[in-house]
């Protein structure tokens, strides 16, 4: 083997032997850090700031806040984080660096406004996110009806800012037809659950993104699931209230001609009823987001999507 | 005519065989990473971050292509002694100067086509189709190549009389200065007297690179007015024409002994 050769050979070698030794190094490096890793921190919090340093590339700027704000809020709700300080600041950045960036408005408010673990509960912060997005676009109806989504969902409910903010969106050229349908059943009051479901439709039908579709058809299944239980369990009460007791199984009822066969959830799987008249469901783990048919002191995980 | 023109080709060549064109590999990987990913970690912004990713590497590569080329033009050529040479035939300084801006011009106009070609192509693997909004675009592309002209020009400029290094720096400057051009002129209609003065002239004298920046409107499938495109254009070609005018001036009385 000729000089250059054998340079060559060594050469190679000892660079597959440093490559491999510094990602090993690395690995326990990242393991030795567990402990000693820095709180998440927002580096620059002054969207005015972060604009100037864009050197007007704000649009890439404002995609790479958008992306990392949901990558925030994927990582902390996938463990069920009660904590998303950073959420609301990461989207204030974002909408500063690009006000036209309708997606983090509507799904950044969506985000901010639930309680933990679903959201950062924050719905006062969401509604400051959508009234900046609605002055920096006051032609798009999504955002008035994003904004009357979070006042309906706030506990205790605006249904005066929810019909509000949906009359508004009845205004703006080009608007969904159900807005003025919302408007209206905001300003009554009327059937909650229908309400409800009508939103969720709404929210499937506005966004192609899956994950959003998936969270709508999730609330969806769990609206489903809440107003089977409310239905079985005042057909319960009823027998109680004709027969002075309750119900042992299912059949009784059919036996009364009160229900046509065993009642099933949204996955064909039986409902339970109980011996003191409640209903359960079988796999309360499939539906998350449901109030009713939760066995007592039952802890839901993190939300599944279908 | 025809010094300028061959000395403009000869420039492209060079900068073709200092491999210039190499950007463009780290371009595509750039933005067919960018396309591939970012549908799997964000939400709703696939076309807009090929849109921004790509108009922004674009205009970031060029101005570096545009700084680290267009300040070695002149001196390159002094220190390889070549430019004496050149200088000995029947080729006038001016015409030296004005070539090796076309040189340039046309380098950065070849690498800002295969880029745009590659944004093109990553939009359509994201869109799967194109929209008659995607035409605007092509406006952001034309704005950048105005900007890249100006730092062309400006780079040429600080070349005919400086060292590469102080160069790169002054060129650089200006850039940054530049992009805040509307920030200074507010700052200049706040002021009074002495301070409005010199505040405006700063104002007026610097590139304005933010009204050449349109890639967020595109992105947005915003048009652009024609009146922009008619002043911005206009604006480019006065504003690099003074910068060569400034160039030849200085290179016309500089002792090259």
């Amino acid at each position: 083997m000729s000089g250059s050769r054998k340079v060559t050979a060594a050469a190679s070698v000892l660079l597959l032997l440093s490559l491999a030794g510094s990602v090993l190094l690395l690995r326990r490096l990242d393991q030795a850090r567990t402990t000693a890793t820095p709180e998440e921190v927002l580096y620059l919090n002054s969207p005015k700031w972060v604009k100037r340093l864009s050197l007007g590339y704000d649009g890439l700027l404002a995609d790479i806040y958008w992306t990392r704000a949901v990558q925030y809020f994927g990582g902390r709700h996938v463990v069920g984080a009660k904590d998303y300080r950073l959420l609301y600041p990461l989207l204030e950045i974002t909408t500063a660096l690009d006000p036209k960036l309708i997606v983090a408005y509507q799904f950044g408010a969506n985000f901010v406004a639930p309680n933990p673990p679903e959201g950062a509960g924050m719905p006062d912060k969401a509604v400051a996110l959508v009234e900046y997005g609605i002055r920096n676009n006051p032609d798009n109806w999504k955002l008035y009806y994003e904004l009357g989504f979070i006042y309906y969902y706030m506990k205790p409910t605006d249904y005066g800012k929810a019909a509000e903010a949906f009359e508004r969106g009845t205004k703006v050229p080009n608007a969904h037809p159900f807005l003025r349908v919302l408007a209206a059943q905001m300003a009554q009051h009327a059937g909650e659950i229908e309400t409800s479901r009508m939103l969720w439709q709404a929210a499937y039908a506005t966004t192609q993104e899956e994950l959003l579709r998936k969270n709508a058809v999730a609330h969806l299944r769990a609206l489903k699931v809440d107003e089977d239980i409310t239905g079985l369990e005042t057909m319960v009460a009823r027998y109680r209230e004709q027969t002075g007791v309750l119900p042992s199984n299912f059949n009784v009822l059919i036996g009364e001609g009160m229900l046509l066969g065993v009642p099933v959830d949204p996955d064909g799987k039986p409902y339970k009823l109980m011996p003191d008249g409640r209903i359960e469901l079988r796999s309360p783990e499939d539906f998350s987001f449901v109030v009713k048919g939760l066995p007592p002191g039952y802890v839901p995980g993190p939300p599944k999507f279908h | 005519m025809s010094r300028v023109v061959y000395i403009a080709a000869n420039t492209f060549r060079e900068a073709v065989r200092d491999r210039v064109l190499y950007n463009l590999i780290a371009f595509a990987v750039l933005l067919s990473g960018a396309a591939i990913l970012v549908g799997q970690i964000s939400i709703d912004i696939e076309r807009l971050v090929v849109v921004n990713l790509g108009l922004t590497a674009v205009s970031l590569f060029g101005v570096v292509i545009a700084i680290f080329i267009g300040i070695g033009l002149v001196s390159k050529e002094m220190e390889k002694r070549t430019l004496y040479t050149v200088l000995s035939r029947p080729v006038r300084r001016w015409e030296f100067i004005v070539g090796k801006f076309f040189g340039l011009a046309g380098t950065l106009l070849v690498n800002t086509f295969f880029m745009a070609v590659g944004v093109f192509a990553a939009l359509l693997y994201v869109s799967h189709k194109f929209q008659s909004s995607d035409a605007w675009i092509l406006v952001a592309l034309f704005f950048i190549v105005l900007q890249l002209l100006i730092l062309c020009s400006l780079a040429l400029l600080f070349s005919s009389f400086s060292s590469p290094l102080l160069s790169a720096v002054f060129a650089f400057s200006l850039f940054v200065i530049g992009s805040f051009a509307e920030d200074l002129r507010l700052f200049a209609r706040m002021t009074r007297g002495l301070t409005h003065g010199l505040a405006a002239t700063a104002a007026y004298l610097v590139p304005n690179f933010s009204a050449l920046n349109v890639i967020g409107q595109v992105a947005h499938e915003q048009p652009i007015s024609w009146h922009l495109i008619a002043c911005n254009t206009a604006y480019a070609l006065a504003y690099s024409t003074m910068a060569i005018c400034g160039a030849v001036l200085i290179f016309e009385r500089r002792n090259l002994k």
